[in-house]
C-alpha cells in the first residue's frame, strides 16, 4: 500500500484558499519548536508575535498604527510582483527598484528644498515611480531584446542599487547641515512640503497606505475585467495557447516588470519621506524580498495579497515586540517568514494533486 | 593613485582564492541543473555553509571538520528543497527563492555568537618543487588545500559527466525526464542525489568564504556570491571547463576592484564595489546574444510519473 499523487485537471479552489491558513498554522507550530529551542516559552512567544501587537493594552496603541505602516510597502510591492509571477516572469529585484525609486524621488524633493509648494510631494511620488520603472526596464529590455535571464539580472541590480544608495547617502544627497554624518535631510522633520505624514492621527494611515489600497483594487479590476489581465493569466496557465491567441510576450514582459518597478519605486518614496524619514544606507529593511513571500502567501491574488501583507506586517511588529520582551534575536523572525513560504509551497501539492491511497494491484 | 602598489603575481595568486567559493558552488549547481532541476537557493545554502563551517571550525579548532560540517549543512538545506520540489512537486523558482530567504535568516540566527572571532587557519600546502618555479610557483602552487581540492572536483565532475554511466544517466534525466523514466531510470532519485551534491558544494563554497577568504563570520557575507554562481553556470553553457573559466574570470574582477580600492583609485569605492555585479550582467547579456545555448531540456520542469 502506498500513496500516489494524481494530478487534478485544475487546481482545487478550496485547497488554494485553505492551504495558506494551514501553512500559517504549521509555521506557528514549527516556530513554537524553534522558540522553545531558543529558550523561550513557545506559547508566550507566539502570543507575543500574533496577539499582543493588536490587543495588549500597553503596546497596542503603538503597534496598531504600525500595522498599516509596515503592510503598505509590502502590499504595494507584492501587487506589482504578482502580475509578473502569474505570467511566469520572475522579477526578484524589487528591493533594487524600491531603493532606486526612493533615491530618485527623494532627489527630486531635495532639489526643490526649501520650496513650500503643494506640488513638491506629488512630483516626488511620480519621480519615485519613474525611478523604479527605469530600474525594472533594464531586465525587461534585456529580456525582450536579447533574451537575457530576468531573474539573475534583476537580482544583480539589487546589489548595484545598494551601492548607489551608499554612494548618494554620503555624497550627492547628503545633508549639507548634517555635521558630516551620512544621510539626507530629514523630510519628516525639516521639510513639511515633501513629507509623507500620518493623515489621521493614531491610525498609521499615510499616502502609501492609500496607494496600496488603490493598487489592490486596480489589480483586481485589471486581472478580472481587463484584456491585459486575461493575457497575464493565460500566459501563466498555458503559454502556447496564449501565443496562438495573439498575446504579445514582449508587451507582457514590459508591462508587468514596469508596473512592478513603478509600484516598488513608489513604495520606496513613501517609506523614505515618511516612516524612515531620510535617505540613509539602511532605510530599506528588506521589504522588496519579504514582498515575494507576501505575493505567494496571497496566492498572487489582489485580495489575498492584502491579507497576506497585513499578516506579514504583524510578524514584523510582533517580532520586534518579541525582541524587546523575550530577548528573541531579530533573525528568528526572518527565519519564521522563510518557514512560512516553505510550508505554503509544500502544501501546494494538495491544491494541484489528489492524494490517493493505492493498494498494490495484482499484476 | 599608485598602480605600482599592485603586484601582478600577488594579484593572480589571490584571484584563485577569490574564485574558489564561486567555483565550488557553481560546479555543484551545474550538476543540479544538468539533472534538470533549477535550484535558486544557492545563496542560502552557501551562507548556511559559511556559518556552520565557521562555528564548527572555531569550536573544534579544525578547519577540515568545518568544511565537512558545511557540506552537511548545505546538503541538509538542499534535502529540504529536494523533498518539496521533487516529492511534493512545488514550483522550483519559488522554492529556491524561499530557500535563500530561509538560509539568510537561519545563518544570522546561528552566527550571532560568532561575530568578531577569527577563524583557525587552514594553512598552506606548498606543492614541493613546483612551488619554487619563479612567477608560476607563487601564482599556482602555494595555496591552501581547498584550492586544489576544488580543482580536482571540477576535473572529477567533468570526467564523471562525460565518461561514466552515472553521468550519462544524469544527463538523460535532465534532457528528457519522460524518456529517461520510460527507460527505467529513477528520475526523482537521480535528481535528489544531484540536489544533495549541489547543496554540499554550495555549503563548502560558503565555508571557504568564512574560513579562508575573509576569514571571519559577518552577517550576509556571501553578498550575492550564490547568485553569481548561478550566472556562471549560464555563462558556462553547462560545461565544467567553462565554469572554471567563468569563476576565475569573476575572481579576477573582484580581486582587481579590491586592489584598486586599496591603491586609492580615483573611482569612488561604491562604484568599484558594484563592478562584479555589473560585469555579471554584462556577461549574461553577451551570452544571451549567442541565442539558445545548451540548457538541459527539462530544466526547471516538474516531473510527475503517470505510470
Amino acid at each position: 500500500m502506498r500513496f500516489v499523487l494524481e494530478k487534478r485537471p485544475a487546481p482545487s479552489r478550496l485547497m488554494l484558499g485553505l492551504t495558506p491558513i494551514l501553512a500559517v498554522i504549521a509555521t506557528m507550530l514549527a516556530g513554537g519548536v524553534m522558540f522553545w529551542a531558543l529558550g523561550a516559552n513557545p506559547v508566550e512567544a507566539i502570543r507575543t508575535i500574533f496577539v499582543d501587537p493588536l490587543f495588549d493594552p500597553t503596546f497596542a496603541s503603538y503597534s496598531r498604527p504600525q500595522l498599516l505602516v509596515k503592510a503598505a510597502p509590502l502590499i504595494l510591492i507584492a501587487i506589482g510582483l504578482s502580475l509578473g509571477f502569474r505570467a511566469g516572469i520572475w522579477n526578484i529585484g524589487a528591493e533594487g527598484q524600491y531603493i532606486i525609486g526612493a533615491v530618485v524621488g527623494a532627489g527630486v524633493g531635495l532639489a526643490f528644498y526649501p520650496t513650500e509648494s503643494r506640488l513638491v510631494f506629488p512630483a516626488m511620488v511620480l519621480a519615485g515611480a519613474f525611478g523604479g520603472w527605469v530600474w525594472a526596464m533594464i531586465p525587461a529590455l534585456l529580456k525582450t531584446r536579447l533574451g537575457t535571464n530576468e531573474i539573475l539580472v534583476s537580482l544583480m541590480l539589487v546589489y548595484v542599487a545598494e551601492n548607489i544608495l551608499a554612494s548618494v547617502a554620503s555624497g550627492l544627497l547628503k545633508n549639507p547641515e548634517g555635521r558630516g554624518f551620512p544621510g539626507s535631510r530629514n523630510f519628516a522633520r525639516d521639510y513639511p512640503a515633501a513629507s509623507n505624514l500620518e493623515l489621521l492621527p493614531g491610525t498609521g494611515m499615510h499616502w502609501g497606505v492609500i496607494a496600496a489600497f488603490i493598487a489592490v483594487i486596480a489589480a483586481y479590476v485589471l486581472m478580472t475585467r481587463h484584456k491585459m489581465g486575461f493575457a497575464i493569466r493565460l500566459t501563466g496557465e498555458a503559454p502556447r495557447a496564449a501565443r496562438f491567441a495573439g498575446v504579445n510576450p514582449t508587451r507582457l514582459v514590459v508591462f508587468s516588470l514596469g508596473m512592478a518597478g513603478a509600484l516598488a519605486g513608489m513604495a520606496g518614496l513613501f517609506e523614505v519621506s515618511g516612516p524612515a524619514g531620510q535617505i540613509s544606507i539602511d532605510f530599506g529593511s528588506g521589504y522588496g524580498f519579504t514582498a515575494i513571500i507576501v505575493a505567494f502567501l496571497g496566492r498572487l491574488h489582489p485580495i489575498g495579497i492584502l491579507l497576506a501583507g497585513l499578516l506579514m506586517a504583524l510578524t514584523y511588529i510582533g517580532g520586534e515586540l518579541a525582541q524587546l520582551m523575550l530577548g528573541m534575536p531579530a533573525a528568528a523572525i526572518q527565519l519564521f517568514q522563510g518557514m512560512l513560504l516553505f510550508f505554503l509551497l509544500a502544501m501546494d501539492v494538495f491544491a494541484n494533486y489528489r492524494i490517493r491511497l493505492k493498494t498494490r494491484e495484482a499484476a | 593613485m599608485d598602480l605600482g602598489q599592485i603586484d601582478p603575481i600577488l594579484l593572480l595568486a589571490s584571484l584563485m582564492v577569490a574564485a574558489t567559493p564561486i567555483l565550488l558552488a557553481a560546479t555543484g549547481e551545474m550538476v543540479v541543473e544538468k539533472s534538470g532541476v533549477l535550484n535558486l537557493g544557492v545563496e542560502g545554502m552557501m551562507i548556511t555553509g559559511a556559518v556552520v563551517g565557521f562555528a564548527v571550525a572555531v569550536n573544534s579548532g579544525s578547519p577540515a571538520a568545518g568544511f565537512v560540517a558545511a557540506a552537511l549543512a548545505g546538503a541538509g538545506l538542499a534535502l529540504l528543497f529536494g523533498l518539496i520540489t521533487q516529492v511534493l512537486k512545488s514550483n522550483q523558482v519559488a522554492t529556491g527563492l524561499g530557500l535563500t530567504l530561509f538560509g539568510l535568516g537561519l545563518s544570522s540566527l546561528i552566527g550571532k555568537p560568532y561575530e568578531g572571532i577569527k577563524a583557525p587557519s587552514l594553512g598552506k600546502l606548498d606543492i614541493p618543487l613546483l612551488a619554487d618555479i619563479p612567477v608560476l610557483g607563487p601564482i599556482l602552487f602555494r595555496h591552501d588545500p581547498m584550492v586544489y581540492i576544488s580543482l580536482l572536483i571540477v576535473l572529477g565532475v567533468w570526467a564523471g559527466l562525460k565518461y561514466t554511466r552515472a553521468g550519462l544517466v544524469l544527463r538523460a534525466v535532465g534532457e528528457n525526464h519522460t524518456a529517461a523514466h520510460a527507460l527505467g531510470y529513477k528520475v526523482i532519485r537521480v535528481r535528489l542525489a544531484a540536489i544533495l551534491f549541489g547543496g554540499a558544494m554550495a555549503g563548502m563554497g560558503g565555508a571557504y568564504l568564512s574560513l579562508v577568504r575573509v576569514p571571519t563570520w559577518v552577517e550576509g557575507m556571501t553578498a550575492g556570491a550564490g547568485w553569481i554562481a548561478l550566472a556562471i553556470v549560464v555563462f558556462a553553457s553547462w560545461r565544467a571547463g567553462r565554469v572554471l573559466l567563468g569563476a576565475y574570470l569573476f575572481g579576477g574582477v573582484s580581486v582587481l576592484q579590491l586592489n584598486l580600492q586599496a591603491a586609492g583609485a580615483a573611482i569612488p569605492v561604491e562604484y568599484l564595489s558594484m563592478s562584479p555585479y555589473l560585469v555579471t550582467i554584462l556577461v549574461l547579456v553577451v551570452i544571451s546574444l549567442r541565442g539558445k545555448h545548451g540548457a538541459p531540456g527539462s530544466l526547471g520542469r516538474v516531473f510527475h510519473a503517470t505510470t
